[in-house]
Order: structure tokens, then sequence, then C-alpha cells
């Protein structure tokens, strides 16, 4: 095996290196942080074999340095590997528009968009984004300068309680791309001429986002009215 | 979720080395069902592979005329891909029929392949469950067991493989590539791929611990028209209660696979012979031997009908 | 202010504000992810700790032993609070289930030990080393087996016994033998989930013994009183802060074991503690909409006039606990000399049932309303006409009661007009649309408008802006918008001068949210608070209250005109008042009324249904904003369709637990189900029910809408499904045959 204290930023420290996993929590944060800051100089951490960890259901947290690129601005943090990209968001990054509804990827409120794309916020982990360009439904505009899709769900009452609709806004956007990139639904009928934008599309592309409030019919107006199209459907 | 190391491999042999050094890693593609599961507890693994920098994004033609898919090609890709659209619509109709539109952005071939069963026993870490817990017993059988098996089921378990993707792969006799930790590579028939419960439910598929999927292979076009068609609770955004893969030809013959009925696509080919005769034929030879409960006894019923309204369909069409 | 004579003239009749369309005035916070919502309080009590709470395992019995050593040595983890830390504390006055504390365990997942730590991940991960002992004790949970032996509840007369919990009027039983056309039949809702998006949560903080929570709660002053008395506290003590709710629908009008498990854990850990409930833990910790078991029985002459109506409903419930309401709107809602309601009440051991949007007449409709349309068709009359033919004025048990308004046939036949209705086939079965079969179908809404007193204060500021004040909540409903337009009506400020603020419990109690109530009463609060003001203002300049005019930002008497800013003066002024009803709710009935018209395609094969088209029309009073009150209809055809479709949570009668605990085991509706929804409201404004002249509508849009769809797809296919929901396994038998 080789020398793990240098090539083994995230694995487990080697017995022979002094610092076992249970002295690495008593020594507490000082260690936490050189050794995720070792991790943070390595952009792909693990070049070398990781060695089997010395007590797998030992609860200290591996703590990773990264850094996020969200809404145009960067920002370093230092993060338990386990939290979410939601969770690093809401919690440490204090933007809160993404909303937790269910943590499992069964609600939507959580959508976020990564390069471009929607994805779940929650079923994703913070440090498998570094380097992506993140964009949340503070990054879309604010209460002073709204983005479209903001103002047209305002116009047409896309919302009620308001908690989905960042993730729903957010998703509606990525949504018109979607049909712009010309990606098929389960509802496009010809797989071989481009997608539409049509009511019936626009639905099922947006049934990833629950509105317990039953906002939908709403919804579905209100991104028409933003991508300024008529329905076709 | 228990603390985890986490790297990113940089070849796929390390990569299945790595994981078969320690034997509580895992591979993590796009984490929307490991995730899921290690919140619950469900899955524990102390160590992430992050395999998605190994380059298996790409869709390529094969020297036989049909496609090797990477493990890491998102499934909103692969639905996309004008090869699979024109040659392969069941392919592209079985992934945009699952999930929603942000999962399939992040779900891979592989994780798709490999995702666990959404039986809300298993998902509930408090009762027993066979698959997720050898030897705890089975919370489904006599429990609610609506979405759950009705063929091929065991003792043990009457879970569902709850994918869609891989129902039309098996229609179209995909192949699954894969190299092990010591550099072997083999083909999986998508077939033998995953397994029926039997008295070890928590064995789902013939992968060794630690062997990385690297592609997914579809052999050249059947041609035919290509279907699939999915029955569930609500329009969207949820599971199959049963679904139907066909690729049928102008002649009447063709290829049928049924989805959210066994522990794996479920595929007979001498159920197959019988499509000309229309779709009750077909269902009863599909569907020998099945052992519904109560609760998911309609779905014997559902498949035929099913059969049904894809057989008309290709008919009118 | 005391309203108890029907309403006159006053400023709300000028309808510049009231009545109109603006858009939410919290819409640009909630469009850019900048209301903040309970567990987002950065900005509140610096220093929160992550609470994280472990479910019961079991459904019944007691915690015998819980081991928490292993977790409290995990890293991070700043305190434990379990069960037996705990005395059983008292219930608050709405709860029926434990939220917390004591051995005993009453339904799954209760909570049982809550886990305080510096991070959310090792809170998490440390509640999953908490090893608990219990001994579990035989439960009863399937209530098909306990009904035919569950006892009549409600008020019994005095030595009348038992058999006089039944509500009688007339001859029952003799009209209805005697009846030319009868229908008997059986009707079933499942257990069903609130749901709402945003997950119980709370961020608790002491100050010495004083408590502040942030939390998401319907009804503030229920919560400060609950958790006062849960917690041992003199309700000064406590302060119930929750400006922006993601969604209740009844799920969060009570106290539940967020804030308490959240107040002890900030206790224990001497910092504040917030707290949410994971998903997978809401439909079996919370409450729910429990199940029924209806029979109906109508008999009536050879001209389709009914002469006997019963509605009988058996649902279960916690000790203690309360019946779902079923048979309410069927005291009401037809005529018939003969009538008879009766509720019975299982113990069950399964978690607390309690209000969901529109308890007892959302259920209650779903079978009455098929039960309807089955008549009609035994009776060769079109659905819409037998309603008409049974319409009453009056209260049908008390007939010296007249409804204050009750356009019901009214709401019947512009739908009706609207949608088409006169093409329709009255045979079932006979549309096509290539593999589909298309139907439609109708049924009546129905919900009684609630008063409740409602308290706001009003200030005017030297800028001649108005702040409104009140405890009241806005969950979706739109609150802050009605509450604005009210006092800039009144005051005659525009919009855009009004601040509104609430959910918080120093604010004036307000009605709260909840049995579609919150706006006619809380508005109404707002209107007495403003008028206060407006007296006040004339004191202080010595105007005749009577003769004023507020208008574009001043007062003017006469020749006289004074701008508010003005009047305000440097100091500003405030004024407190509320609303309180005398007895004209006793005299008069007040209820609110809807039309509901459905197309399904209902596939031939496969037994899917698709709703087409869906049509409401409301007669509920003044609608104070027809956008906001819109999409609250709209909102509740929404879940009307869910209910109708696939909600049911799913009971193991082993184990005593909702199986499918989450959103994608518990399937609500999603984009793909719900087509365009038309909503089309009555010109209407009852003087008899506040000076808004408002009713409810929250509610209004669920009740019906689900019999519509089943009468939709009877007519799509012939199949009559009494169970709800239709699922394709309950149509699939009827449809035609696989050739
Ligand atoms: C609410 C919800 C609804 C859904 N609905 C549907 C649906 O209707 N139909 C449907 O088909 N699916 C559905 N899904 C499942 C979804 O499609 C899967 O979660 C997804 O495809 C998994 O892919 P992934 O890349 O995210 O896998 P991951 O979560 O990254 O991995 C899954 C598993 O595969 C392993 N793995 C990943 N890559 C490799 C590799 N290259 N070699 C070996 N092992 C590997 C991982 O170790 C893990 O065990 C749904 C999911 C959710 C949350
Ligand atoms: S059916 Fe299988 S997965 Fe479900 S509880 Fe039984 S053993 Fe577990
Ligand atoms: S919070 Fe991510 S999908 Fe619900
Ligand atoms: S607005 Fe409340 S859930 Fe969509």
């Amino acid at each position: 095996m080789e020398d793990p204290s240098s090539a083994n930023p995230l694995g487990e420290p080697a017995d022979e290196s002094g610092l076992s996993r249970r002295k690495f929590l008593v020594l507490g944060t000082a260690t936490a942080a050189a050794v995720a800051s070792s991790f943070a100089a390595r952009r792909l951490p693990a070049e070398t074999p990781v060695a089997p960890l010395a007590a797998p259901t030992t609860e200290t947290p591996w703590m990773a340095k990264l850094s996020l690129r969200v809404n145009g601005a960067t920002h370093a943090l230092e993060l338990d590997t386990r939290t979410t990209l939601l969770d690093a968001l809401r919690e440490h990054l204090r933007l809160t528009g993404s909303k937790k509804g269910c943590d499992h990827g069964q609600c939507g409120a959580c959508t976020v968009m990564v390069n471009g794309e929607r994805i779940n916020s929650c079923l994703t982990l913070a440090l498998m984004h570094q380097g992506d360009e993140i964009t949340t439904i503070e990054g879309l505009g604010t209460p002073q300068k709204m983005h479209p899709m903001q103002a047209a769900f305002v116009k047409c009452d896309g919302f009620q309680c308001g908690y989905c609709t960042p993730g729903q806004i957010c998703s509606a956007v990525a949504t018109l791309r979607e049909i712009k990139a010309g990606i098929p639904s389960h509802v496009t009928e010809d797989l071989s001429a481009p997608a539409k934008l049509t009511t019936l599309e626009l639905r099922e592309r947006m049934s990833g986002n629950i509105c317990r409030c039953g906002a939908y019919s709403n919804i579905v107006e209100a991104i028409t009215e933003a991508a300024g199209a008529k329905d076709q459907a | 979720m228990k603390p985890f190391t986490y790297e990113r491999a940089k070849s796929p042999a390390e990569a299945a080395a790595a994981a078969t050094r320690q034997p509580t890693a895992k591979f993590i593609a796009g984490g929307t069902n490991l995730l899921d599961l290690m919140k619950l507890q469900i899955e524990t693994p102390t160590h992430l592979i992050d395999v998605n920098g190994l380059g298996f994004d790409k869709i390529e033609t094969t020297p036989e005329g049909g496609l090797r898919i990477g493990a890491l090609v998102r499934n909103t890709a692969l639905a996309a891909d004008a090869r699979v659209r024109r040659d392969y619509a069941v392919l592209t109709r079985a992934i945009v029929a699952g999930a929603s539109g942000q999962l399939r952005n992040k779900a891979t071939t592989a994780g798709n392949l490999l995702q666990r069963t959404r039986c809300p026993y298993f998902y509930d870490t408090a009762q027993p469950c066979n698959k997720r817990q050898p030897g705890s017993g089975c919370g489904a059988i006599g429990g609610y067991s609506r979405q759950l098996a009705v063929i091929g089921v065991s003792d043990a378990c009457i879970a569902t493989y709850p994918g869609d993707m891989a129902v039309a792969m098996r229609v179209l006799d995909a192949t699954v590539e894969t190299v092990k930790a010591d550099g072997t590579k083999r083909s999986i028939p998508i077939a033998d791929f995953h397994r029926l419960p039997g008295t070890t439910p928590h064995v789902e598929t013939v992968l060794a611990p630690g062997e990385l999927i690297t592609a997914v292979v579809l052999p050249k076009p059947l041609g035919g028209k290509h279907y699939y068609r999915k029955v569930r609770d609500r329009a969207s955004y949820a599971f199959a209660l049963v679904s139907v893969a066909a690729v049928i030809q102008p002649d009447g013959t063709g290829h049928v696979a049924v989805g959210g009925i066994a522990h794996k696509p479920w595929r007979v080919e001498a159920a197959e012979k019988e499509l000309p005769k229309g779709a009750k034929a077909v269902a009863a030879k599909l569907l020998a031997g099945a052992k519904p409960t109560e609760d998911n006894a309609f779905k014997l019923k559902l498949v035929e009908r099913t059969l049904g309204a894809v057989l008309a369909a290709a008919k009118k069409a | 202010m005391k309203f108890d004579v029907p309403a006159t003239t006053n400023p709300i009749d000028q309808l510049k504000v009231v009545g109109k369309s603006p858009d939410r005035i919290d819409g640009k916070l909630k469009t850019t992810g900048t209301a903040p919502y309970a567990y987002e309080r950065h900005d509140v009590a610096p220093n929160q700790a992550y609470g994280y709470l472990l479910g019961s395992a079991i459904a019944k019995g007691t915690v015998t032993r819980i081991d928490v050593d292993k977790a409290k040595a995990a890293p991070g983890v700043v305190t434990i609070v379990s069960t037996l830390d705990v005395p059983k504390l008292p219930l608050g006055m709405r709860n029926i289930a434990q939220l917390f504390g004591g051995a005993e365990v009453m339904h799954y997942h209760q909570a049982i030990a809550l886990v305080v730590a510096e991070t959310f991940e090792q809170a998490r991960s440390a509640a999953s080393l908490i090893r608990v002992e219990y001994s579990r004790a035989p439960g009863k949970f399937d209530l098909a087996a306990e009904a035919p032996s569950a006892p009549l509840t409600g008020p019994a007369a005095p030595g009348g016994g038992d058999a006089s919990r039944i509500n009688r009027v007339g001859d029952f039983d003799g009209a209805f033998a005697a009846a030319a056309v009868k229908l008997d039949a059986q009707y079933t809702t499942p257990d069903q989930s609130h749901m709402m998006m945003e997950p119980h949560a709370s961020i608790a903080a002491w100050e010495g013994d004083k408590l502040t929570v942030w939390t998401s709660n319907q009804m503030i002053n229920w919560a400060k009183q609950d958790l006062a008395k849960t917690l041992g506290l003199p309700p000064e003590n406590v302060r119930i802060i929750s400006p922006y709710i993601g969604g209740g629908f009844g799920g969060k009008l009570f106290l539940r074991a967020d804030v308490v498990a959240a107040a002890l854990g900030a206790k224990a850990a001497k910092r504040p503690v917030k707290v949410a409930l994971p998903r997978p833990m809401i439909p079996n910790n919370t409450t729910h909409r429990p199940a029924t078991i209806q029979r109906i029985r109508i008999g009536a002459d050879a001209d389709g006039r009914i002469t006997a109506i019963a509605h009988e409903s058996t649902s279960g419930n916690l000790p203690q606990g309360r019946p779902e309401t079923a048979p309410s709107q069927t005291k009401l809602l037809y005529a018939g000399a003969n009538r008879l309601t009766a509720l019975r009440l299982a113990v069950l051991d399964l978690p607390e049932g309690n209000a969901m949007r529109a308890p007892g007449e959302a259920p209650g409709l779903m079978a009455l309303e098929i039960a309807m349309d089955e008549m009609a068709e035994k009776l060769g009359l079109d659905p819409i006409e037998f309603r008409v033919r049974n319409d009453t004025q009056v209260d049908p048990e008390k007939p010296e009661r007249p409804f204050s308004q009750r356009q019901l046939i009214e709401c019947l036949r512009q739908g009706a007009e609207r949608f088409g209705w006169s093409q329709r086939n009255p045979k079932p079965a006979q549309t096509r649309d290539g593999d589909w079969l298309v139907g439609i179908g109708v049924a009546a809404g129905f919900r009684n408008n609630v008063l409740m007193k409602s308290a706001a204060r009003v200030r005017l500021g030297k800028d001649g802006g108005v702040t409104v004040e009140t405890d009241m909540t806005d969950i979706g409903t739109g609150s802050y918008t009605i509450i604005a337009q009210t006092a800039a009506e009144v005051m005659g400020v525009p919009l855009e001068k009004v601040t509104v603020s609430l959910g918080d419990s120093s604010f004036p109690t307000s009605s709260g949210s909840g049995g579609q109530w919150g706006a006619n009463n809380s508005t109404a609060g707002v209107y007495a608070a403003c008028m206060k003001l407006r007296e006040m203002i004339a004191q202080k300049l010595g105007l005749d209250p009577a003769n004023l005019e507020f208008a574009d930002g001043a007062v003017r008497a006469g020749e006289r005109r004074v701008s508010l800013a003005e009047a305000a003066g440097e100091a500003g002024l405030s004024a407190e008042d509320g609303i309180e009803y005398g007895e004209l709710g006793k005299k008069y009935q007040q209820s609110t009324f809807a039309g509901h018209f459905v197309e399904v395609a209902v596939h031939s094969f496969t037994g899917e249904t698709r709703i087409r088209r869906m049509l409401a029309v409301c007669a509920a009073g003044r609608i104070l904003n027809p956008k906001t009150a819109r999409s609250q209809v709209i909102g509740a055809m929404t879940m009307g369709a869910g209910a109708a479709l696939t909600e049911e949570l799913a009971v193991d009668k082993r184990q005593g637990f909702f199986v499918n605990h989450d959103l994608a085991g518990y399937e609500v509706p999603v984009h793909a189900d719900i087509p365009h929804q038309e909503v089309i409201f009555l010109d209407e404004a009852d003087p008899i029910s506040s000076p808004m002249k408002a009713k409810g509508v929250g509610e209004l849009g669920i009740c019906g809408v689900g019999a519509a769809i089943a009468n939709a797809i009877h007519h799509a296919t012939g199949v009559r499904v009494r169970d709800y929901p239709i699922t394709v396994d309950k149509v699939l038998n009827g449809l035609p045959e696989l050739v």
C-alpha cells in the first residue's frame, strides 16, 4: 500500500501515520481541516487506491473542502461529505429559495439548474458539483428584477402557498430549453419530429414538480405566457 | 446516512479495484437511487467511488451495426439520441415514461439498470425485509402488495424490479458489458442480468462485488413498430403497475417484455410465438405459473389488456 | 364590532379594490424564493442546532427501554431527548394522540426521541444509533372488521338511549319502504394524507422561561394555547410566528410533534433547535382524513321527488377521537320529509384521524353525489333535473331556517350550459374517441360557511401608509392580498400603501385558516378595525364620522380634505377591533354551493382514466379577489381529482400503519393529471354573512368534484365504482372484452 498520509486524503488515514480515525475524532476540527484541505488541494482526490476502512461503522464525519459556483458567485465551503447540494444551498449558503419537500426525489421542490439542466438537488452530493454552474431561483431574478418566468407566475397566479414555486419556476425555465433542444417526452407523438411547445407537453414535462395546492392549470398558463407562445395542441 | 469517504475514479480498472478492496464501497453515478437509499440507511456504504469521470458518456455505433451505450450516458441523452429514436424507439419511449425530467437528467444507464425495488416494506427500515436484511422475513407477503410481483416470486420476496428502461432493453436483447477488479471483461445478456429473488432476494443481479458496468450494447436494429405502454395510477411520475415493451413486425411476429410484474423484466420467448394469435394467447403463456396476491391479481388481466392495446395499435399502424 | 343584523351598504360595497383581481402582494417574494418559511429562518435565533426525530416502530404498546448511549457519543451530538426522559405531557385542547413524552405508544411513527446535533447530517445519522425496545400491545387496524360493532356517536336525546343518537326527521323507515324508486348502496372512501409540500417544521428558542417558535401553522392562537398547555407554560410566555406556510389543508391546524420536540430539544440543548418532520414520517406521525364506510338510502316517488333519505357513516379513530362527519351535507342539501343521518365510530389504533380540507363534506359528497347519480339513472331522469326537483330553500330539518342565499340550481344550470350538457347521451358507454371511452359527469358541491370571531390592529403611519397586523395566516389562500384589499378599500388608499403582517401571536387573534372560514372572517375583522380607525381619524379631526369619505389617500368632509398622512400626524394612529357574530348564523343557514362538471376519457383496454375538462360554477357570496379565489377552487378541484383517482393511504392491518408513507407511494395528482380548469363565480353578495358579504370558497372546490369524476367514469364506461380511489383494477372488469 502506498503512503496513505499523502495519497489518501479522504480515505482512512492509516494506522502507521499515527492518525487513527479515533484520534481524528479526538483531535477535532484542526485535524479535520488539515485532512480536508489536503483533499481540496487535489482536484481528483483519489488518484491512488484507498485503504480499507478500519472501523466502517464509526460516525466520524468526513469533511471535504470544495467550491461551488452558484448564481455566478464562487463559494468556498467545508462540508461533511454527506451534504446534499440542497442542504449546501439551504443550510450553508443560506440560499433558502430552493425548497425541501421530501428529500427523496419525489416532489421537485428542490429543483435547481446545473449547467442549464434541471435536477433534484436533494439527490445529489454537493461535492459532486465542483466546477458546475448552479442556478437557483435566487439566480433567476429578484423581487426588484424578476425573470420573465417569475413575472408570469405572479401574473397568472401560478402558485398558492409558494412552497413548490421556486422548483416549478426553475423546472419551467429548463423545460422550455429542453423543448427547444428537441428532447422528446412521454407525450411526444412523433419521435422523428422536433418536440412541440403544447400544453400537453408542458404538463407531462412539468410532472416532476408536485404542487399540492393544485396550481397546475395556472402554472401551465404562466409557462405558456412566458414562452410567448400560443398553444399548438 | 453514514459517513463516507469519496473518490473520483480515473479509470474503470481503478474504480473496480477500489470497490473490491473495500467491500463497503459503492459506485455512485447519478446518485438518484443510491442517495435516496443512503438517507434511509438502506444502503450504508462507507466509501463512494464517483464513476462520473470515466468517460462512459458516449453512444457509439458498433461494427455489428448496433449501439454501444456508455454506462454513464444520462437517461435524457439516451432518449434524445437520434439513432435511438429512429432505430430503437421502444427504448426512448421506455425512458421517457420513467421518473421525471429532473431525475432523467441525472439518471445513468448503469444506475437505472441497478435501481432497487420500490417495495414499501423494503423502504421502511422498521419493517422486516429479506432483501434489506436477509433472514428478517418479508413484510410484504400478507401485507400490502398491490404494486408487487405476480410471477417469479418466492417465499422470501415478492418485490419487482421497478424500472422501465431495462424492459425495453430486454426486448431488444441488449448485453451489459462490465469490467471486474482484475481487469477481466464480460458481456452479460440482459436476460441473465437480473435474478429472481429465490432464497437470496438481496442478490439482485449477477454482478460480482466491485464489478463495474461500462456499457450496454444493443444489437443491430430489429425494425418493426416499437411500443412502450406503461400503465400507472397517475398520468406521470409514477412507477408502473404494468408496462409492455414490444417490437412488432409487419407480419405480426415480434418481441414482447413486461415490466412491473417480476423481479426482472419479464419475457418468455415461447409466448412471443403466440403473437399472431393475439393478446390472450400471449398472456396465457407469458403468465403461466403466476402466483399473485389478492392485492395484485388484477395485474394478470392488466397485462393481457395492455398487450391487447399494443397489438391493436400495431394492427392499425 | 358586533355583527348581528344583516349588512347594509358599507365602504366595502364601493368595490374599488375589493372584488378586483390584483396580483398577490406576496407574489414577488414567493416566486423569487425570498419568502421565508419556518425551517429557513437563519435570520432569527442565532446558533441553531439541528433536531432529527425518531418515530416509533410499533403501532401500539409501550417503549420499555431507549438506549441513547451510542447516539450521544456520536460526533456533533449536542443532546438527546427521549420520550422516556419526559413525563407524559398534557394534551393540547385539540390533540388526541400524544405528541411526545411518556412510554405509551398510540400509533406508528409517534415521535419517541429527538437527536440534537451540530449538523443535519450528524443528527440524522445519530438517530439511527438509538436502540429502542418495545412491548407490543395488540391493536385494531381494520375499519371494515370493526365497523359492524362500531357504536353510534353524537349527542343522545335525554333518556333516549343509544338509538337516539340517530338523527331522524319524520319517518324514514316507513317512507323508504313505501317509495316507488329506491337506492340502498354502500360507498367507501380511504384514509387520505394532506401531503402539503412544506413538511411540518419549527425552530424553537428559549429566553429564560419564554419560548418563541417559528413554525408552520394555520391557527396561531390554537398553537399558542396548546403549546402552553402541553409544556405547562403561561400562554403569555409563548410566542408563535408563522408568516409563510407551505400548505396545510387541515394538517397544520393543530400543534404537532415538531413544535413540542423543538421546544424540548432547545431547552435541553440550551440553544435554539430546528426540527422538520422527514417526509416518510409525516403520514403516520401526523393526522390524516379517516376512511369511511357509508350507506346511503334514497327513496323517491315516480316523479323523482325524494321522500326518504338516509346517510350513515362509519369511521375509526383513536380513543377520544372524533368521527369523520360524512353525512353532514345530507342534512341540508336536498329536500325530503323523512330523513335519517347517523355516525358510528370504531376505535382504531391507527394514527390520529382529523380534519383535512372539507372534513365531512369532502368524503360525504363523494358518496352522496354518486348516489344521486344512481337515483337519477333509476328514475330515468337527467341528473341535473333530479337535483333541481329536490332543491330546498330552507333547512330541511328545520324548515323555519331559510338559507341566507342558495343558488345551487343556478350553478347547475349555468354549468350545464357552459359545459354542453345538453349534448350528453343519457345512456352510458356510448361515446368513443379512438381507444378511449368518453363520458361527462356532474355533482353538486356544498360546504357550510363558518363564522368565527376575528380581530386585527390597523395603524396609520405618518406617511399615510396603512399597516394591518393580525395573527391570521396565509396558507396559500391569498390572505395577505385580500386583507390588503380590504384595508385599502375602507381606508381609501391604493393597495401599495397597505402593509400586511400576519402569523404572529403578538398580533390580535384572528379566525385563523381552516374550514374555508379564513377569508370572510379575517377580512371582516380587518374591516372592523379599519372602521374604528376611521372613527379615530374623524374624532381627531373633529369631523362627523357619518359624513366622511375616505378616498385617494385622504379623508373628505364636504369641502374639507385632509390627507391621511396629515391626519396620522407624527405619532400615527392605531386602532384595534374585531368582528363578533350574533344570532344570524342560527337564524339562517349559511352555505356555499357549486356545480361540478367533469369530462373523462377511460382507456377501453387498460382502464386508465384521464380527466379532459373540469368546470366548477360556484355561488359563495362576494368574491373578494376572483384571481386568488379561483386558485383556491382549482386547487381544491385538483385535490378532489386525487381523491377520486389515486389517493389512498394503504393500511397494513397486521402492523397497523400506513404503508405508502411517502410522496412516491402516496400518489397525489401531478401536472399531467390535470387539464385546464374553468371556474365561474355567480355574482353574489350575502349580507347575512358579514360586512364583507363574502363566504368561504377554499373548500367548496373539493366538495363534490370526486363524485363528478366517478359519475363521468360511469357515463364513459357503464362501470359504477363505489369504492374510492377509482383505480384501473376497479374498472377493468367492466370494460369491453378483448377480441
Ligand atoms: C421519485 C422517483 C421516481 C422514479 N420513477 C421511475 C420510473 O418511473 N421508472 C424508472 O425506471 N425509474 C424511476 N426512478 C428511478 C431512477 O430512474 C433511478 O433512480 C435512476 O435511474 C438511477 O440511476 P443513477 O445513475 O442515479 O444511479 P445511482 O443512484 O448512482 O446508482 C444506483 C446503483 O447503481 C450502482 N451503479 C451506478 N453506476 C454503476 C456502474 N457503472 N457499474 C456498477 N454499478 C453502478 C450504484 O452503486 C448504485 O447501487 C425513479 C426515481 C425516483 C426517485
Ligand atoms: S417483497 Fe422483497 S423487498 Fe418487499 S419486504 Fe418482502 S423481501 Fe423485502
Ligand atoms: S425535495 Fe428534492 S424532490 Fe422533493
Ligand atoms: S403552491 Fe403550494 S404546493 Fe404549489
